[in-house]
């Protein structure tokens, strides 16, 4: 069988790890271990939701992105008013997102498996997100309803994300916490739109993903 | 691909190799240039952190334990990946690792593939292997391309072509790109780099990739980045082939929320990079790639983590901080090193990776100043490592030369921390007739007595700090207690 070769090497490398280390240890004493390991880092908000929204605001600043933060009813005028200043007129939504946010005036194509080619035809996207970081201006997009593939949130050159405040918490610890349950979809973290530094240190927006990324925080 | 690649087992001796890059003021100019502002970038993020140092604990804690429990968490990682759709490969060595990787994608009947930037595909020399069996690598990260199509090497482990600058990539992308009118600035040249690979995004559809982390408690692989190139690479593919040394498995993913605060803000002096991926096998909702490949590569890791004062050494989440903060990579640059590892962590690590039979001088490459040691994030005590290596170093090539009776001293200062301070502050008194200031107030030594000679034929060295980060921190931390505001 094909695994005739593979299950050696597989052996060979675990023994070597034994070898080197000592026998494997049992399922208690490897946990026992993990417990064990010192965590006196933040873990938890040291500030008010208000402070943190402020954080998260002023870390996407500092990316470029655009922020407007806006009331439940807002929404629909705010998403009109930011794709209008941005230029777009054709974008890609993920299946399930928010019906509220398919507002009149612009062409909605709903992602049912395009091809990246097609993906690439399209002016921009429009997702939700599972929770945002203020400590470091992130947010995070899962592949569920509202949120879609990965390949929606990138290959179209503009990404507008609806963050509702709820979602949003200030550490990365936090985060995880929120992410743990769902730990085994697709998930990506996206902090400011596409960058490289490799040119002289400079940085230097937009080389692969999307050039540019807003924000609207509905509260 | 490109030039010869870089093989710790043909390069030659640090010495040798730094006396060419010496020379080179140009290269110099540019190293310089970049490490600085990555160093600055990176105080600033690290300074905003009250928690840091307690970040760096944790970050060292679970990496110690991993390495503990190597085999369980690779099981581990095996067994839930394979659950979600993964198919994961065990590779003895390089040689394996390559083999895999080659039969994989000429079994798909692909004659290219899209890359992202990764450490290990250069540790082995995968595009050499790949082009051999007729198979094109294109190199996707904006650094590694610029690299690929100059037919140069990387100098660096988060910044391979910090090296060049921007006229000097300008003239590379014109010619390959066969771009006469393009501009010099980096927009312009990063502009160039997105119309060029864009269409082989598209188009090609085998991937391959490094990882940063597997995280043994779901099957998953994170990689982080900045472009979006390697999203390109990870997502776009109908096959991805991911290869990872087997030091790279962490626990849990809630690990993930100490290494992913330590990671960026190290490697570039970002809170965070633009983009991580998290992925577990093949996505059941259709999300990326319909079949995915792990290779676990041992390739000498083994054989580091049956040495205890070695071990630590397999620690590295490869940030690169300690390139930047080293003194002799400062002024020698990546090259020197003859390995994809430069600077301190290439000091340890590229001599393990050999077992001690090439690349002898790297464990020398250093003045013991104990900078990278203060910006490991996760406290890797590479002056200890250096000085254990020296003693293989010796011990290898017999203990009478004199070079083994003085590294063997060293040895003694270094293993009692008294002793060893007291050899600090006695250094810095040593060295004060040798020390000559340069403009910015910055000491050098031009000239060392008796065995360290060697050293500075070749260059001129960093004096020692004035102060060593452990002086500077007790003090901090008494001045602390008596209610003296932090400076
Ligand atoms: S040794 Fe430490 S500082 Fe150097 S690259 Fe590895 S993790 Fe970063």
């Amino acid at each position: 069988m094909a695994s005739g070769m593979i299950g050696s090497a597989r052996e060979v490398v675990l023994g070597r790890i034994r070898a080197a280390k000592g026998p494997a240890a049992s399922a208690e004493v490897v946990q026992a271990g993990w417990d064990g390991v010192r965590r006196d880092y933040q873990r938890s908000a040291r500030h008010s939701q208000a402070e943190v929204i402020e954080l998260l605001i002023d870390r996407l600043h500092d990316y470029d992105a655009q922020v407007m933060e806006v009331a439940r009813g807002e929404v629909a005028s705010a998403v009109t008013k930011m794709m209008t200043a941005r230029g777009v007129r054709r974008l890609v939504v993920p299946a399930g997102l928010s019906a509220e946010l398919l507002v009149e005036g612009f062409e909605f194509v709903v992602d049912e498996g395009l091809s990246a080619a097609e993906l690439n035809t399209v002016d921009g996207v429009v997702t939700e997100c599972t929770v945002a970081i203020a400590e470091t201006g992130t947010i995070v997009l899962q592949n569920v309803p509202g949120q879609g593939r990965r390949a929606v949130s990138l290959v179209p050159d503009y990404h507008l994300c609806i963050v509702n405040v709820a979602n949003v918490v200030e550490t990365v610890p936090e985060a995880m916490d929120k992410l743990a349950p769902t730990a085994c979809f697709a998930t990506t973290f996206i902090s400011g739109p596409s960058a490289t530094a490799d040119i002289e240190m400079t940085r230097i927006k937009g080389v692969h993903g999307p050039r540019f990324l807003d924000v609207i925080l509905v509260g | 691909m490109s030039g010869t690649a870089l093989d710790p087992r043909t390069a030659p001796t640090f010495p040798m190799a730094a006396l060419t890059a010496m020379g080179d003021t140009q290269l110099r100019k540019n190293v310089r240039h970049a490490t600085d502002v990555i160093q600055a970038k990176r105080a600033r993020v690290v300074n905003e952190m009250p928690d840091w140092q307690a970040l760096r604990e944790s970050g060292k804690q679970i990496r110690q334990h991993t390495m503990e429990h190597l085999d369980y968490y690779l099981e581990e990682f095996e067994k839930n990946c394979t659950a979600a759709g993964g198919v994961v490969h065990w590779a003895r060595d390089a040689a394996e690792a390559r083999q895999i990787i080659v039969t994989l994608v000429k079994g798909l009947g692909a004659t290219e593939v899209i890359k992202i930037k990764s450490m290990t595909t250069e540790e082995i020399q995968l595009n050499t292997a790949l082009e051999a069996a007729g198979v094109h690598a294109y190199e996707t990260d904006l650094a590694e391309l610029i690299i690929q199509l100059g037919h140069d090497q990387p100098s660096h482990i988060v910044v391979p072509a910090l090296h060049k600058n921007r006229q000097q990539i300008r003239e590379i992308f014109k010619r390959e790109m066969n771009l006469p009118e393009l501009g010099e600035s980096p927009q312009d040249l990063a502009d160039a780099a997105r119309t060029f690979l864009r269409e082989k995004f598209l188009r090609v559809k085998t991937g391959v990739s490094g990882a940063n982390f597997l995280i043994a408690e779901t099957g998953g692989v994170c990689v982080v980045e900045s472009e979006g190139n390697g999203r390109m690479c990870l997502t776009l593919p109908e096959t991805l082939i991911t290869v990872a040394g087997i030091d790279k498995v962490v626990p849990r993913f809630a690990d993930l929320e100490v290494l992913l605060q330590l990671l960026p803000r190290s490697a570039t002096g970002e809170r965070m990079n633009p983009y991580n991926s998290v992925w577990t096998g093949v996505d059941v909702n259709g999300d990326g790639p319909k079949a995915f490949h792990v290779i676990l590569m041992d390739n000498a890791r083994t054989e580091i983590l049956g040495d205890l004062e070695g071990r630590q050494t397999l620690n590295c989440i490869r940030c690169g901080a300690c390139q930047n903060a080293c003194p002799v990579y400062r002024q020698t640059g990546g090259h020197a090193y003859g390995s994809v590892y430069a600077g301190p962590i290439g000091a340890i690590l590229t001599p393990q990776l050999q077992q001690m039979h090439h690349s002898q001088s790297l464990p020398y490459a250093s003045s013991l100043c104990g900078a990278c040691y203060e910006v490991c994030p996760v406290k890797i005590n590479i002056p200890e490592v250096l000085i254990h290596l020296r003693n293989k170093v010796v011990k290898q090539n017999g203990m009478l030369n004199p070079e083994a009776l003085a590294m063997r001293m060293m040895g003694i200062i270094f293993k009692s921390e008294g002793k060893f301070r007291a050899a600090q502050r006695l250094g810095r008194m040593a060295e004060a007739p040798l020390v000559r200031k340069d403009g910015r107030g910055q000491g050098w030594i031009g000239w060392l007595p008796g065995l360290l000679g060697g050293w500075t034929q070749v260059r001129d060295l960093q004096s020692m700090p004035e102060e060593t980060f452990r002086d500077w921190w007790e003090k901090r931390e008494s001045s602390k207690k008596q209610g003296v505001p932090r400076g």
